[in-house]
């Protein structure tokens, strides 16, 4: 049962690659080693944060581009292909073509992620500094990137069962944005002191996943120590998050009849 | 049509270059090249950075220091931009130390080669030592705004005594604290002061303001050492002495002091020591309000610059 | 008396049309249906009838407004069923970044196989289909038979008791069609049930054990093609030839034709003797008398263009 979605799974893995997805890679890699030849040079004795920094940030941006653009086509370019059909036709239940797909594409991130994190160590051996205890913050960092690339994916996946790519990418970014924002936004409501201002954006607070949370990319610079706990709560709120998305997915599309 | 097609297109390359270096020299005359910062709020550039608001600190930081050295480099400097720089590089990353030390000496030094601002300078320490309670560095930094620019020995104490507090903070901020509140503005606790910032940072720009300042310090004991002497001198031959050499000759010196220029000192008519007229070495423009030089303690790379005193 | 392998019945489709989606349109009638088991049945109807309406609402593609579906037994909402059919959809569209033989192997992962046996089919039926040669070959560098061929190779390759083809035979040349029509026949040989649409009535005749019409979302008529034309009368065909100097009777005059110096004339079954009669009377010269039979496409356009006037007829009287 569990070999469904795998194989969709891969497949999807499969196509990614084969799109030269993976070509981003070599756009990282020559930043990592121009940054590593050039950041002696124009930021003296921060260099290896420098380094952190722009890689982390890289990883982070890069790797949310792909999740928003190949996301938000994980299903509507199977329906605009019709390529849906014949797989459809098969013993395999939506959800789990759905899970196969959500479940592909992280597995791309992940890997890509993989070998970035390869170059930024790389860089960062370049630059110089043996690797400390601190580093460990840089992993953690990345950790919670992939859990970034999680709830992004998994949001891209929602909208692509209803909606053409184009809109599918803004409404992703829409959530994306609010989601950095929600914070903000829940204190500029606390501030007003109108109730219902203040109901509006609790409500957005807690519908929206809030992706202020995964941000350790300062801390991981400055080699700070992110405690256990936080990774473990912001594990699970992932896991409860993306559950939630993916239901909302395998709702709206178990529904949907494919012209 | 395709060899037409690609020769043409070096051909309009190349025109398109003319035409880009003549509007760079139009667009100069027309204004000075001014850098400007678009954005002035910290926390609006923060919300804009979508979260990767430690890279941009990276980048403002990385602007910061270009802007000095560029200033550095014009006629008639002017680093209005520094605060602002500074201001938006420390909201975005608020831990960037070395941002918070750079603005400390350079915010507050006048003349043309800072911003001549204490009072954001200290805003900015402030700033810092609030967001970093742990890091004793700011609060030495503090300290030695309060003491060096302001003179503000009262509150200096009370600045070194704070970051002395901080876990792992090393004894010499107390033994500071305590110098500062007993001889004040005395060249003993100014060497200690410009020796530690001397020893810990590692921007060059920093290194280099503060050995400055401690060659200064020693030229400045050596005078005072020297108008000491020269006193004797008078007492027992009866004139002041016209050069060191006469102080040697009487036995009064082992041998001839130098300046950090290796020039030596000379005296004027009223006995008072002053530098060599032949002297490359320039003396920082800070006031001077010290008292006689108190006993050493141990030594440090700092120590090292002031040198051996005797040829 | 078993089941019929499949049964529908009552099955409707509507779908929302019109700018604010508030009308509906009525893609499939109340199609009711049943499909013996062994059996080539052929799903008959012109561009826009609701035959592949009727396959995607089978394969749980799409959701009836109303009715039900039985395949084997089991409801069509049944997912598990589908490992029992095969289906090849009207345009075959694959990921066309994979191989023929990666298409078959990601394919034959939706069933159980051990990855011994699931090699062994896949090459199995590359050969079936003839494509062992281009097995490595992207499938986006695949003309569109090698295309049809893969896709008839996964709806096939799991061994399907029921296999159901949407106008398998479009876009094929000759050649291909031929091939398509032998595998058809021989799913037969191996006791598998077949249903397919086609505009083809020629291959309809020739394949098929039973056909169904369906026009404008309603079905016309279940029976073998011999059943569905014989509705039509026969008509005989006489070739003539004229004596010289002598003239042909009018009536037989306007509907004869002329080619070289002979003359062709249909007639209707009952006119025959009449016809022959005229002849005789102008001593003409009969070479030879051939029934002419009806196709399926006559009856098919006749039908067509009766629904469509009746249709027409409608939507005059309610304006």
């Amino acid at each position: 049962m569990n070999a469904i979605p795998g194989a969709v799974a891969v497949n999807t893995f499969r196509e990614a690659v084969r799109d030269r997805v993976l070509y981003n890679l070599i756009f990282f890699a020559l930043l990592m080693i121009a940054a590593s030849i050039l950041v002696g040079q124009i930021s003296i004795g921060i260099d290896r944060m420098v380094i952190v920094n722009l890689g982390l940030s890289a990883i982070s941006l890069i790797g949310l581009v792909m999740a928003i653009f190949i996301g938000v086509s994980l299903v509507s370019k199977e329906i605009e292909k019709r390529t849906l059909y014949s797989l459809l036709a098969r013993p395999i239940h939506r959800w789990q073509f759905l899970a196969g797909k959500y479940a592909g594409l992280l597995l791309t991130l992940i890997v890509n992620t993989a070998f970035m994190t390869v170059g930024l160590a790389g860089a960062l051996f370049y630059v110089g500094r043996p690797f400390v205890r601190g580093d460990l913050t840089i992993l953690i960092a990345i950790y919670f990137i992939l859990l970034e690339f999680a709830l992004v994916t998994a949001v891209a996946l929602l909208f692509s069962c209803y909606s053409s790519p184009m809109l599918s990418t803004l409404f992703t970014v829409g959530v994306y944005i609010t989601g950095v924002f929600a914070q903000d936004i829940r204190q500029a409501g606390d501030l007003s002191k109108d109730a219902a201002v203040e109901f509006i954006t609790r409500a957005v607070y807690y519908l929206v996943p809030n992706f202020h949370n995964f941000n350790v990319i300062a801390a991981a610079a400055h080699g700070e120590a992110v405690g256990f706990g936080l990774v473990w709560q912001n594990t699970l709120y992932t896991a409860v998050y993306v559950v939630l998305v993916l239901l909302g997915a395998t709702a709206v599309f178990s529904g949907r009849d494919l012209k | 049509m395709r060899w037409v097609a690609l020769c043409a297109i070096p051909v309009f390359f190349c025109a398109a270059a003319v035409l880009q270096r003549q509007i760079d020299v139009r667009a100069a005359t027309l204004s000075e090249a001014n850098e400007e910062l678009i954005l002035r709020s910290p926390e609006a550039i923060r919300k804009l950075s979508l979260g990767y608001d430690a890279l941009l600190g990276d980048i403002y930081w990385t602007r910061a220091v270009q802007y000095y050295g560029r200033e550095m480099n014009e006629p008639r400097p002017d680093f209005h931009l520094l605060w602002p720089l500074l201001d938006v590089t420390t909201t975005l990353d608020p831990r960037l130390e070395v941002a918070y030390h750079f603005g400390a000496i350079f915010l507050s030094e006048t003349g043309s080669i800072g911003a001549g601002r204490t009072d954001l300078a200290i805003k900015l320490v402030k700033k810092g030592v609030a967001a970093n309670p742990n890091i004793w560095q700011l609060g030495t930094d503090l300290g030695f705004l309060y003491y060096w620019r302001l003179k503000d020995y009262p509150n200096a104490t009370a600045a070194y005594l704070e970051a002395s507090r901080v876990p792992n903070a090393p004894p010499w901020i107390k033994a500071m604290a305590a110098r500062v509140a007993q001889t004040g503005g005395s060249i003993e606790t100014s060497q200690m002061i410009w020796g530690q910032i001397y020893d810990s940072t590692k921007d060059a720009t920093i290194k280099k303001r503060a050995k400055e300042e401690l060659q200064g310090l020693r030229a400045q004991e050596d005078m005072i050492q020297l108008g000491k002497l020269a006193d004797q001198y008078k007492q027992r031959v009866g004139r002041y002495p016209a050069s060191e050499e006469d102080l040697r000759a009487a036995g009064l010196l082992p041998g001839i002091a130098v300046d950090p220029a290796g020039f030596p000192y000379e005296f004027d008519s009223d006995g008072k020591p002053r530098l060599n007229s032949k002297t490359t070495f320039q003396m920082p423009k800070e006031p001077k309000v010290f008292s006689a030089p108190a006993a050493r303690t141990e030594s440090s790379p700092s120590e090292q610059i002031q040198g051996t005193r005797v040829q | 008396m078993a089941a019929a392998i499949i049964e529908i019945e009552g099955l409707t489709k509507d779908y929302p049309s019109g700018f604010w989606r508030k009308r509906w349109k009525r893609s499939l009638d109340h199609l009711s249906l049943q499909v013996e088991e062994g059996e080539i049945f052929g799903f008959l109807g012109p561009n826009g009838a609701g035959k592949t309406t009727t396959l995607k609402l089978l394969m749980g593609l799409i959701f009836p407004t109303s009715g039900t579906a039985r395949i084997r037994g089991r409801s069509i909402e049944d997912i598990a069923m589908h490992a029992e059919i095969g289906y090849l959809p009207e345009h075959p569209y694959f990921y066309d970044y994979l191989t023929a033989r990666e298409l078959l192997d990601y394919y034959a992962r939706f069933s159980n196989y051990s990855t011994a046996e699931r090699n062994a089919r896949v090459e199995t039926f590359l050969k079936r289909v003839g494509l062992s040669s281009a097995a490595n070959v992207q499938l986006r560098k695949f003309s569109k038979g090698m295309l049809q061929r893969a896709g008839i190779a996964q709806a096939i390759l799991h061994d399907p008791k029921v296999v159901f083809l949407d106008e398998p035979m479009s876009g094929l040349d000759p050649v291909g069609r031929r091939e398509v029509r032998d595998i058809i026949l021989a799913l037969k040989q191996q006791g598998k049930t077949v249903f397919f649409s086609t505009h083809i009535l020629s291959d309809a005749e020739m394949l098929c054990d039973r056909v169904g019409v369906l026009v404008d979302g309603k079905l016309h008529g279940v029976g073998s093609p011999r059943e569905m034309v014989s509705v039509e009368m026969q008509s005989m065909e006489i070739l003539f030839e004229l004596l010289e100097g002598r003239a042909l009777p009018p009536r037989i005059a306007d509907q004869a034709r002329q080619i070289g110096g002979r003359y062709r004339i249909a007639v209707p079954e009952q006119d025959v003797y009449v016809a022959i009669e005229q002849l005789r009377s102008c001593d003409a010269r009969i070479l030879s008398m051939t029934p002419v039979r009806p196709t399926l496409e006559d009856y098919f356009i006749r039908l067509v263009g009766r629904e469509r006037a009746a249709t027409h007829e409608e939507e005059t009287v309610l304006r």
